[in-house]
């Protein structure tokens, strides 16, 4: 719509915060996003603590040190976004297109390793209902190696039903994420930002921040604990 | 009070001249998105009425034919005699149609939109581009909940709550496609709403013109705000669990089904974890409005205005912590039942507050009977019976007795038609002038008002009898349990009043649309009203003010001694005024 005016604040007006509107606008849709986890989150914590028999022993289904790696990567391209955030403010607009450039490809690279991951579970016979009947992992649990409650591969439906859900809209959250920061790229490589406007970057810096976040706290509770 | 700068004020709506598409289709003015949500809700409110009055037919005369239903096909009502299976899925789709897409859209989508920036003195939301979105994202999911009825199975019948395992298992309802479609279609709205809230807020507290500080806020926009927050933080809830749900259905997982590991309970709980403030998002803004009306309708500030915002928000805040009187008979334990009973009975004091004070507000003010005024003190009325029979439904030890029957099918329709409706119908009516340009005609609002009041107490007042009396709610066929068969002709009663209440509505909806066309043209300010909202034309210009509006005083400077006519703009310096705070966000 080209009524850029509206966008922006008049002149004789104050904004109320002190902070501009894309920001504020950020920090509040990030406080939905906390309770749609809240919601994820806290049916695992409930379910996992009524059916503990349901959930395999740390190391046996999930891959620790693949995602380990996959979380370092997150937690890097939360810095390279937080270099060129800062390069942007100091006006060094080309460190800041190349730091965007690794943010983005890190990104992307996250959720490759995901769809990896993803693919060999299932494969393995680790779904979203359960263990599938003879699979390598049916067969795993049957023979006691899993450390789940009862050898009755059916039991844990809820483990599958739960680290699907949960993995799977933090990695639709990156990907939307992935495809912000393409956009926001794109603009930085055509020479979009200013040091003296960059709203851009410093707005999808914030949502991947808490997108990272949100990921240090599912690999705890999913993977680790 | 037409502003001084009326020529500049036309060549910049002039400048900004835009195709029909872009002006009245995907529009990013707030004025026409709030229309836009005003015509959707009301189509919406249309059908769920229909819904109702088919599933009354049923209740009070089972032994007739619904007249005209024969061209319903074989699968909803074969001989114009409705099918158990489509009398749930009508029960639902009210339920949901009403809540979702009627009530929920013509306090929030509509009023939030059309009425936060002109409150405010702000030219528009603060992302015009997301508010439009915000309006195209509702229609598809509108769709889509509609859609239900035109698939096999049918659409969702398990219930606007949809409970699992009814709703998670298609084998228990009968229901294939249309829960999933019902699903889907709640979280598609869900998006939309979150992505309105976010607008919301940030308007309001970005773009309060110089000199509104938050204590000169019009409590329609201080409940606005309120719910906002709450929409904001309880719709992912909702959204986050009818994800859960659809993939029960559709890709085998066991969140809600016990045999997988699953706990059929835990829905219960994120749905009324979301559900409670949900309530209170379907009555804040008409608390709001109504305050906002009868202020001007009494000529007289607000009683108590700052504990009037307090209210609100502790109403808000309470809202969170009363979810499990919603289900004191689910096998949850009573311990907790006792903690829930005692924070929903807490919320009876800040609604108290409100009632008093609207009443406080109209003693010994020179009323004026204004259309809007008569659905504002309606809504007091009929907001008390709802409060007052909530305190029933919040007791643990009554609620064993009356849950589940037509006392609560009472109550809520006490709170939700007989306060938000009304509270909507005042709100429409008041501010259609300044939406349209055009008065709404007085004495058919005076028909329509007197016809619905009484007509809505003859539908709802003996609900609470039938309930009492153990006659349960849903329920397709009474008369197969003897103890209910003295009951019918109640029901009969019942249908009557909710046939003359459904056709009231048609002598609104005529007014609606005859005035649009051929009403008296509306002056900028026909109520006498302090609000910035009547400093401009009726209807605004695109960007509303040709210049910021600066605020000088509180909202409600009714009977002023300071000057000689009864009301004083908030947008009045009457020259003693020392001007604006330094900072809007000061207050």
């Amino acid at each position: 719509m080209a009524h850029p005016a509206v966008m922006q604040t008049p002149a004789n007006r104050e904004l109320g915060s002190g902070v501009y509107n894309e920001k504020l606008g950020i920090w509040v849709f990030l406080g939905s996003e906390v309770m749609f986890f809240t919601a994820l989150i806290g049916s695992y914590i409930i379910l996992r603590f009524s059916n503990p028999g349901a959930f395999a022993a740390p190391n046996t289904v999930l891959n620790i040190p693949v995602t380990a790696t996959n979380t370092f990567l997150l937690i890097c391209s939360s810095v390279t976004m937080v270099k060129a955030f800062a390069a942007a403010h100091d006006n060094d607009m080309a460190k800041m297109k190349w730091y965007l450039l690794a943010t983005t490809l890190i990104g992307a690279s996250f959720v490759g390793v995901q769809i990896y991951e993803y693919t060999h579970l299932i494969h393995s016979g680790f779904l979203p209902s359960g263990l599938r009947e003879g699979s390598h992992f049916a067969e795993l649990a049957t023979a006691g190696e899993l450390g789940l409650g009862t050898p009755d591969a059916g039991v844990a439906g809820i483990y599958g039903s739960t680290f699907y859900t949960m993995t799977g809209f933090h990695g639709f959250h990156v990907t939307v994420g992935v495809i912000c920061l393409t956009y926001v790229t794109t603009k930085a490589f055509r020479g979009k930002y200013a040091q003296t406007d960059h709203r851009g970057i410093e707005v999808i810096g914030l949502y991947w921040h808490f997108v990272d976040l949100v990921w240090i706290i599912l690999f705890t509770i999913v993977y680790l604990i | 009070m037409a502003t001084t700068a009326l020529p500049q004020e036309a060549a910049h709506a002039e400048a900004h001249e835009l195709p029909f598409i872009r002006k009245y289709i995907f529009s990013t003015d707030h004025k026409i998105i709030g229309i836009q949500f005003l015509l959707m809700s009301l189509a919406f409110l249309g059908i769920g009425g229909f819904a109702a009055m088919l599933i009354r037919w049923q209740l009070g005369f089972p032994d007739v034919a619904i007249p005209g239903a024969t061209i319903l096909p074989e699968t909803m009502a074969p001989g114009g005699y409705l099918l158990p299976e489509f009398y749930n899925s009508l029960v639902t789709m009210h339920g949901t149609l009403m809540v979702f897409f009627a009530v929920m859209p013509l306090l929030v989508g509509v009023f939030g939109n059309f009425l936060i920036p002109l409150k405010i003195g702000a030219p528009d939301m603060a992302f015009p581009r997301l508010n439009m979105w915000s309006f195209w994202i509702a229609v598809p999911a509108g769709v889509l909940m509609l859609s239900g009825f035109f698939v096999e199975g049918g659409a969702a019948g398990a219930g606007w709550t949809s409970y699992a395992p009814l709703s998670a298992n298609s084998e228990y309802s009968g229901v294939f496609l249309g829960q999933q479609l019902w699903l889907l279609s709640l979280a598609v709205l869900g998006l939309s709403s979150i992505l309105g809230a976010t607008n919301y807020i940030t308007t309001v507290v970005n773009l309060r013109a110089p000199g509104m500080t938050w204590f000169r806020l019009p409590l329609s926009i201080w409940a606005l705000f309120i719910t906002a927050i709450l929409v904001l933080l309880a719709i992912p809830i909702l959204s986050g669990a009818a994800i859960m749900l659809f993939f029960d259905q559709t890709i085998g997982t066991h969140f809600f089904d016990a045999t997988g590991g699953g706990q059929p309970l835990l829905w219960q709980h994120l749905f009324w974890y979301f559900g409670h403030p949900e309530v209170y998002i379907l009555i804040l803004p008409g608390m709001g409005m109504v305050s906002d009306i009868i202020a001007n309708g009494s000529r007289k500030p607000v009683f108590g205005y700052h504990s009037m915002v307090y209210a609100l928000i502790a109403i808000a805040f309470l809202g969170w912590i009363v979810w499990g009187h919603h289900m004191f008979q689910s096998g949850m334990n009573p311990t907790l039942g006792m903690g829930f009973m005692i924070s929903t009975m807490l919320i009876a004091v800040p609604s108290a507050i409100k009632t008093f004070n609207w009443m406080g507000t109209m003693w010994r003010g020179s009323i004026r009977f204004h259309v809007p005024m008569l659905h504002a003190i309606t809504f007091v009325a009929m907001f008390v019976i709802g409060g007052l029979s909530g305190i029933f439904m919040a007791s643990a030890p009554v609620d064993i007795f009356i849950h589940d029957t037509y006392f609560i099918v009472a109550h809520l329709h006490y709170v939700l038609f007989g306060g938000s409706l009304f509270a909507i119908f005042a709100a429409v009516t008041y501010w259609y002038p300044k939406m349209f340009g055009r008065m709404m005609d007085p004495f058919w609002g005076k028909v329509h008002w007197a016809i619905t009041a009484v007509a809505f107490n003859v539908t709802f007042f003996p609900m609470h009898v039938l309930g009492a009396q153990g006659h349960m709610r849903r329920i397709y066929d009474p008369n197969q349990y003897e103890f209910l068969q003295p009951l019918q002709g109640t029901n009969t009663l019942i249908t009557i009043g909710a046939l003359v209440l459904f056709g009231a509505q048609f002598i609104f909806m005529g007014n609606f649309v005859i005035s649009w066309f051929k009403g008296r043209k509306a002056p900028d300010n026909p109520w006498d009203d302090n609000g910035v909202e009547w400093t401009v034309h009726s209807p605004p210009p695109h960007l509303n003010f040709a210049e910021t509006p600066v605020i000088y005083r509180a909202a409600y400077e009714y009977s002023s001694p300071l000057v000689e006519e009864d009301y004083l703009p908030q947008t009045r310096n009457l020259g003693s005024d020392s001007g604006p705070a330094a900072k809007p966000a000061a207050g």
